[in-house]
């Protein structure tokens, strides 16, 4: 009898669909890998599996037994305990009152912090420890409460090597005394070297359940991108071919030198010039995040330069960067809609970013770009009231419209497709492709990787802070931005 | 990162016609607004026949007047998410300087008076935009502040003899065409104006609603929020002075704790007129509806020789009840 | 992450120097400036020596706003705020001076403890309205000021009222010996008896991180609208504390000074060190801000300023210690 056997279940937001039919079986005393790319229905799942949020239809069961996960007590009674990537610690609690407020005994969190050979001062307020350690903290207090099945959440991400070797080894450990570990990750060589199957998701549905081998981590990677990939790549080509791609320019329009963006020494370099989409691929964490934060202004690197036309950048504030014609679209839409706002509103806020601007509007002219950057995004207005109750792909192309109307001339992209449908995406590519072939400038991250080749001219890799290879887009294939983007196939490959 | 999620407007159902009615009334709070304002006029018909005589409405608007300059700065700073606890406290000082300064013109103790405004403004203003100090903790702060250096000054912000100005007393009180038109409207009347025709159509104006709806989002707009923040507290506080002298022009006496009664009066005629308090939705114009309803209601209540503790008891609960309306109307989103 | 485990030996550690600074720095600050302020009032007063009555007025004076801020102290540690607080305090003096008005001692002790109860049911009340309506907490409260003020009115219309004087001498007398005031082992009785068993077991620490991360509380099984409720009703309880000991200090009950309280509440809570976003702080903090408070109008007096200079010293306090607060962030933001 398995001990967690999911069937079917299927979980939407509205018109969003994020599981449509999700299947799962774990054995006892199995490590199994949960996998899938950015928005195939991982988290949505485990965020099922935690009690975080209740599914819409479909079978959880445990041990035989129809289980309903309401809430993270009903996960906790039925014997899972999740790690997440965000640990459930109470900054402004000490160790041991957080192990009290979640009635874990004590005692079993200092013995298995021994076992793993950690110290660990129990009075210190959790605020105060690093990452690495409240990941452990949180492993500990999980496997202190004895349960069925650990779920461990990109435990491995940010953490030094040798506390990843001890988390393996204690999933090693649990899994001989008979329990099972649920083991979410990116990290293809660690789910092969650690785990005994491995269920990959794709658009909400499981695709396939395998063995992962060693050097086999290609049969995951296909699994996971599947022919999906080839739908959305012949669209995008056929859109995309409608725009006649004019030459890139010759002007370097950004440049970035050693510009510090990781904890480790070293930092990014790299050149961007008028008229060329240049395409940044990264896994979670390795800095790119911090890399958009710097050239929009928003944070100031420790060390590095930045360069825009040539000359010194250095932006104490986005506003600075917007009048050197650098712009930011998000990939967190929380952080750049006005979600009460009309679309209007949301689309000109630029425009009055300075006091001498804060007098009447000039109606015609407001109404003129507004209008014209709607136009060339094809923005759905049905919805006027509230920027709230537009659709996520109609609220992603709002933040870009805004830089239309404004006007720019090297637009940043930070995971702009991230969770949008097919329909947007194509359109916001496109659109993306015309601004180059206008003579922008556009500095494109994103998570999906298929995406890269069909919209840059190039892209570079960037792996723990540091550009690791560049290439021409018709080498950048996903295979091949997989592999560097994990530092595979680099002398920095072996974790 | 919420897990309920909105249904975008593109594919909602099409509502049936009761509750498409209740969405259209909800959409347009004035109207709700007005009903219950209707309702209210009604009941103090009802409770005193002969209420409703032909200048009802100016003594209203009267009364509203100095209730609705305070509650106007309070709209405005409640747009960015902020509040003023101190407005009370600068129309007290504002309307009592001035009433101490009259011996010296009435036009240079009114401009001291407005003088009087800017100053608490601009330091709420510093505090609460450059200092990043929450606006509850600052304005209270400088209520204690205003209030307590006036008591301990009064006597040195008086030169000649106190007492109100001709001209505001006017204003206040008087009225045109009989009784039906009061003066205080011929400021009132363009000071809203300017409010809600700026509110709408200036950039400060989006500004305002845009920092309260999302900081994170104003900023990466490129918006420096400290020059927003600033600016609205320095007009609230000297819509506050303003709705002093108007307020010292209707009692015609000035005194220490002249406007208290008034503080969280301001606060509930933002709320019930609309206004979330979290900032980024809202207007003027609902404030103005609260302000009236607020002023009638109170009559209503003295009307039916409701105790003053049952007018407080009414009182509270009806602004909760109208709060509540709003909350849940609003996430029905 | 260098230290030794083990019960004691963590114990030993807590104790070190530079952990207290860091964990108890702006707590100690307070108690520094109670200490300054005691030092002026001694000195303000001479040449009149300061004798144990003068002790007795200081916490006569301070005792209804300590268990006011006690009160907030708790509720914005939560999360929340409670701007009813001061008038929750007057309809508990209220309901005791006209009740205990002419009865025998050990009655007018029921009857406290039967005001106590109502003190948790208007707390309770509070914050049943704030997780059930979802309006927020400054509006609700607000609302109900007026709510509970009229009730505090319905009471009692003018002040009056009165209480025997074996209650009273509870918050006016002396404990033992001359030098220790009845109403200061009150206030450190009701800490250790009420709030200490709270505060370090689970309820206190579900209070704790409602207030710190309201997500990660969730996710730590924690039922976030219970706490919060509780969180009221705790203050509701110290709300009825101060109540009672506006009754046993003043001897009547005065259905006005609400305002005053709450507004001093919220000042002696910031002072206290509670960060307002919650999480953070503790409740005895706030009460030693509370005597700062209440020492600084008497100093005043004392220097023959006018007490209403007072006000003036006090907002200007709560203003430059935030604005520091303020400064210290951003500081910490580049």
């Amino acid at each position: 009898m398995s001990l967690l056997e999911v069937r079917n279940v299927a979980k939407r937001y509205g018109p969003v669909v994020a599981l449509k039919s999700a299947d799962l079986v774990v054995e006892p005393g199995e490590v199994h890998a949960l996998l899938g790319a950015n928005g195939a229905g991982k988290s949505t799942l485990v965020k099922v599996l935690t009690g975080v949020i209740r599914h819409d239809s479909g079978t959880i069961k445990v041990n035989g037994k129809d289980v309903r996960i309401g809430s993270p007590e009903g996960a906790r009674r039925v014997g899972f305990a999740p790690v997440f990537q965000d640990p459930a610690l109470l900054p402004d609690l000490t160790v041991a009152q957080n192990m009290r407020l979640t009635r874990t005994p004590i005692a079993g969190v200092r013995e298995w912090l021994e076992r793993m050979g950690l110290t660990v001062d129990l009075t210190e307020m959790t605020g105060n420890l690093p990452l690495p350690t409240l990941r452990m903290l949180d492993l500990a207090r999980a496997l202190a409460r004895d349960p069925q099945l650990l779920m461990l959440d990109e435990i491995t991400a940010a953490l030094p090597s040798d506390l990843a070797e001890k988390v393996f080894t204690v999933m090693r450990e649990w899994r001989d005394q008979g329990r099972s570990v649920l083991f979410i990750s990116h990290r293809l060589a660690e789910v092969s070297a650690a785990c005994d199957r491995a269920s990959v998701l794709r658009d909400g549905r499981t695709v396939g359940t395998l063995v992962p081998k060693a050097g086999e981590e290609e049969k995951i990677v296909e699994l996971m991108l599947g022919e999906s990939r080839s739908k959305l790549a012949a669209e995008i080509e056929a859109e995309v071919d409608k725009v006649e791609a004019g030459p890139v320019g010759r002007e370097v329009q950004l440049e970035v030198r050693d510009l510090l963006v990781g904890d480790d020494p070293g930092g990014v370099s790299f050149q961007l010039r008028t008229g060329e989409i240049l395409g940044v691929a990264a896994l979670e964490g390795q800095g790119q995040d911090r890399l958009f934060d710097y050239l929009a202004g928003e944070r100031r690197p420790p060390s590095g330069e930045m360069l825009v036309a040539g000359r010194p950048f250095t932006p104490h504030h986005p506003y600075d960067a917007i009048r050197a014609g650098v712009v930011l679209v998000p990939a967190d839409r929380v952080l750049a809609l006005l979600p009460q706002r009309p679309i209007r509103e949301n689309i000109a806020a630029p425009l009055f970013n300075r006091i001498s601007r804060w007098g009447p509007i000039n109606r015609g002219d407001e109404r003129r770009r507004v209008q014209n950057a709607i136009d060339r995004l094809s923005i759905d207005t049905r919805a006027q009231r509230q920027a709230r109750r537009l659709s996520g792909g109609n609220q992603q192309k709002l933040t870009i419209a805004r830089w239309l109307a404004a006007g720019f001339t090297t637009m940043l992209c930070f995971d702009p497709t991230r969770g949008i449908d097919v329909g947007t995406k194509r359109q916001i590519y496109a659109l993306l492709r015309e601004l180059a072939e206008a003579g922008a400038a556009v500095l494109l991250f994103t998570s999906e990787l298929p995406e890269i080749q069909l919209v840059c001219d190039r892209a570079v890799v960037v792996y723990r802070g540091k550009v690791t290879t560049e290439m021409p887009a018709a080498d950048a294939d996903e295979p091949a931005l997989l592999r560097a983007a994990h530092g595979l196939g680099t002398v920095e490959a072996a974790a | 990162m919420s897990t309920a999620a909105t249904t975008p407007d593109e594919l909602a159902p099409r509502p049936g016609p009761v509750r498409a009615a209740g969405h259209f009334l909800i959409d347009r709070p004035l109207i709700m607004l007005s009903a219950i304002l209707v309702l209210l006029l009604i009941a103090c018909e009802i409770a005193s026949p002969g209420y409703l005589g032909a200048d009802r409405m100016g003594i209203i608007l009267q009364f509203s007047a100095p209730l609705a300059f305070l509650a106007a700065g309070q709209t405005l700073v409640m747009l960015t998410a902020g509040i003023d606890l101190s407005v009370a406290a600068t129309a007290t000082a504002a309307a009592y300087i001035m009433a101490g300064q009259a011996s010296r013109g009435t036009a240079t103790a009114l401009a001291i008076a407005v003088l009087v405004g800017l100053v608490v403004g601009l330091i709420n203003g510093i505090g609460v935009g450059v200092f990043r100090v929450n606006p509850l903790i600052m304005t209270l702060g400088m209520a204690s502040i205003v209030s307590g250096y006036l008591t301990v000054s009064a006597q040195s912000f008086v030169t000649g003899v106190p007492l109100v100005p001709e001209f505001v007393r006017e204003l206040a009180v008087g009225s045109l065409i009989g009784d039906a038109i009061p003066k205080s409207l011929l400021l009132w009347g363009p000071v809203a104006a300017l409010i809600l025709l700026g509110l709408r159509y200036s950039g400060y104006g989006r500004m305002l609603y845009a920092v309260g709806d999302n900081p994170l989002a104003c900023r990466l707009a490129g918006v420096r929020i400290w020059q927003v923040l600033l600016v609205v507290y320095i007009l609230c506080s000297i819509l506050a002075a303003i709705g002093g002298v108007l307020y010292v022009g209707v009692i015609n006496a000035a005194d220490l704790q002249l406007v208290s009664p008034y503080l969280l009066p301001s606060v509930a005629a933002v709320v019930i007129g609309g206004t979330s308090i979290f900032g980024g939705i809202g207007g003027y114009s609902g404030t103005i509806l609260g302000a009236i309803i607020l002023v009638v209601l109170d009559s209503l209540l003295t009307l039916l020789d409701a105790s003053q503790a049952f007018k407080q008891i009414l009182y509270g609960a009806i602004i909760l009840l109208l709060a509540w309306l709003y909350a849940t109307s609003t996430k029905r989103v | 992450m260098t230290t030794v485990e083990g019960a004691t030996a963590g114990r030993r550690r807590a104790l070190e120097p530079r952990r207290v600074a860091t964990r108890h720095g702006w707590t100690i600050g307070v108690y520094v400036l109670l200490l300054l302020l005691l030092i002026a009032y001694i000195w303000a007063l001479a040449p009149v020596t300061f004798t144990s009555f003068d002790l007795k007025t200081i916490v006569i004076g301070a005792l209804p706003l300590a268990f006011a801020a006690m009160a907030q102290a708790v509720i914005v540690i939560s999360g929340g705020i409670d701007l009813s607080l001061g008038v929750m305090v007057a309809v508990i003096n209220v309901s005791a001076a006209s009740l205990m008005e002419n009865q025998s001692f050990a009655t007018s002790l029921l009857i406290a403890f039967g005001l106590m109860l109502l003190g948790v049911v208007i707390g309770t009340i509070n914050g049943g309205l704030i997780v059930l309506t979802g309006v927020p907490d400054i509006v609700v409260t607000l609302a109900m000021s007026f709510v509970w003020g009229g009730v505090a009115l319905l009471i009692m219309r003018t002040p009056g009222g009165g209480s025997p004087l074996e209650y009273q001498a509870l918050g006016t007398g002396v404990f033992g010996i001359e030098w220790i005031p009845a109403g200061a082992v009150i206030i450190a009785l009701v800490l250790a008896l009420v709030w200490l068993p709270i505060r370090w077991r689970r309820p206190g620490f579900a209070i704790y991180a409602v207030g710190s991360n309201r997500d990660r509380a969730y996710l730590s099984g924690v039922n976030v609208a219970t706490t919060r409720v509780l969180a009221y009703s705790i203050g509701g309880f110290f709300a009825a504390m101060g109540g009672l000991a506006a009754t046993a200090t003043t001897g009547i009950g005065t259905p006005y000074a609400g305002t005053f309280i709450t507004l001093n509440s919220v000042a002696a809570v910031v002072l206290g060190g509670v960060s307002l976003a919650g999480g953070k702080g503790g409740v005895v903090g706030p009460v030693a801000a509370a005597f700062c408070l209440t020492l600084v109008p008497s100093i005043m007096v004392f220097q023959g300023i006018d007490p209403n200079y007072g006000q003036v010293i006090q907002g200007a306090l709560i203003v430059i210690v935030v604005m520091i607060g303020g400064l210290v962030l951003l500081r910490e933001r580049r």
